[in-house]
């Protein structure tokens, strides 16, 4: 591996996709075929009064089989915004490697960070590099969010498998159980949630799509396994650590119990 | 048809060696030290935004003294090698020295082969962990390499700061000592240098993947005035 250095007109600037694309690379190509492969499954995120939360469940499967217990799926992309991805698990993590390297490379290179919305944006063309791919069954789709320094506020966007890049006003979700956690938080979402309610809402969230979706992880008491719960604030990403999460699900699965599994028409 | 005239080689050589230390010792000279819990990297530097001292990696660093956009090609060139070699393997396996060892090759075949030598001297430094050093690799023009102990002093006047900060230096200083005996040198004694005068940083560990930290100008004041 030599020395980097190009003619000022051959640049690559900081596009670290430019630069590994350069280098030759090889991109993995693939015949049409029945595989079982590895797919990731519900993640969500959602605004509160001091930026976003994100949370993502940590099962992954190959057809009906179990395939992973403890895939991680939420990711800090870098200081201020987090990645969650849903899809193939192969692709999506690798799509989330190059997406952080690509952020920090920028950043080292030019000195300053990218813009919230210039970050969105380069995982949005991430995700139409691969729409070949999808076509063949390898889909990625990922869940964005994080801390607008410039604007002091959590902003979140999704994508769709082309690469569209939506932005969302206060919530989202993606993956198979998105259907059930995006329903649980329009429910229970309103402006200004503390902390701790927006921490409650996501994490119920995840709670209902596990309970509907076979291919969502619930809380896993027995091997201490917790979906990935983070905050991105100012003061940058944070993950939770798995005894907070543990014990919010906790009351959760305690009111749960005294109610025959209900919600009992309030949504705890 | 005409002839060029001959020059000895040892005469090309010497000129080229003058002509880039010409170059270097117009610039301002720059300071990197091993303290209790990191490097300390300082430079004098009035610039705010044109950088002498860089991140390169997690625990790699680089510093540059010298013509601006020849180290600061230099440096996006460490900062490409350095992230796709972490791609391409483990992050673990991205250390200094094998940059300053390509650092070297590259200042070198300039230094032989092209018209004009780079005007530019070098350092890599690498914070160590549990199971590598602590390292600075200082480079010259010509692509001579030092593995140097404890400290390194780069630039214009390099011998008479480095005489000045060797006295009373050592590896296990806080952050403090390292950088007041490293502004005094670069100093010397008719001179105060303020926090607007010169550029900071330091590779700490602190429980982050990243080591690299700028220090501001209020901090460094603060340490200074201390």
């Amino acid at each position: 591996m030599g020395l980097p250095l190009f003619d000022p007109v051959a640049d690559p600037g900081p596009d670290f996709s430019a630069l590994v694309r350069r280098s030759g690379a090889p991109l993995p190509t693939v015949t049409e075929g029945d595989l079982n492969l590895a797919h990731a499954t519900t993640v969500v995120a959602l605004r509160y009064s001091d930026g976003v939360i994100m949370a993502g469940d940590r099962r992954a499967t190959a057809g009906n089989v179990i395939a992973h217990r403890s895939m991680e799926k939420v990711f800090p992309a870098d200081r201020f915004s987090a990645v969650a991805i849903s899809g193939s698990a192969a692709m999506a993590t690798e799509m989330v490697r190059l997406f952080q390297v690509q952020l920090e490379h920028y950043e080292k290179v030019e000195g300053v960070s990218l813009s919230l919305e210039g970050k969105a944006n380069q995982l949005s063309q991430m995700v139409r590099t691969n729409l070949g791919m999808a076509m063949q069954g390898f889909v990625v789709i990922p869940l964005y969010c994080g801390f607008d320094v410039l604007r002091g506020v959590g902003r979140i966007f999704d994508y769709d498998a082309a690469g569209g890049r939506y932005e969302d006003a206060d919530f989202s979700a993606t993956g198979s159980g998105g259907t059930y956690a995006r329903t649980t938080i329009r429910l229970g979402y309103r402006d200004s949630l503390t902390r701790d309610e927006a921490l409650e809402l996501a994490i119920l969230s995840l709670y209902e799509a596990a309970d509907a979706d076979s291919a969502t992880g619930g809380p896993d008491s027995v091997r201490g396994i917790y979906p990935i719960v983070a905050t991105v604030t100012a003061q940058g990403y944070e993950q939770l650590a798995d005894e907070d999460v543990a014990a919010r699900f906790d009351v959760i699965i305690e009111r749960r119990r005294g109610a025959n599994g209900n919600a009992e028409g309030t949504l705890r | 048809m005409t002839m060029p005239f001959y020059v000895a080689p040892e005469q090309v050589m010497k000129d080229r060696a003058e002509y880039a230390q010409k170059g270097i010792a117009r610039g301002r000279a720059l300071v990197a030290t091993v303290y209790d819990r990191g490097i300390l990297l300082v430079a004098e530097n009035p610039s705010g935004t044109l950088h002498k001292i860089s991140e390169i990696y997690d625990r790699v660093a680089f510093a540059g003294v010298g013509k601006f956009n020849e180290y600061d090609q230099l440096r996006v060139a460490g900062v490409r090698h350095a992230d796709t070699k972490g791609y391409a393997y483990s992050r673990e396996d991205v250390d200094a020295r094998s940059l300053a060892n390509l650092y070297a090759q590259y200042l070198g075949q300039v230094f032989t082969h092209e018209m004009k030598p780079m005007e530019v001297e070098i350092l890599v430094a690498e914070l160590g962990n549990a199971v590598r050093s602590t390292q600075l690799f200082r480079i010259a023009y010509e692509g001579t390499i030092t593995d140097e102990v404890g400290f390194s002093v780069l630039g214009g006047d390099a011998d008479a700061i480095r005489t000045r900060f060797a006295e009373g230096a050592r590896a296990d200083w806080p952050l403090k000592d390292a950088l007041g005996r490293a502004v005094a040198a670069l100093a010397g004694a008719d001179r105060v240098l303020r926090a607007g005068d010169l550029e900071a940083a330091v590779l700490e560990d602190t429980g982050q993947r990243r080591t690299f930290r700028r220090l501001a100008d209020e901090e460094v004041d603060a340490i200074l005035s201390d």
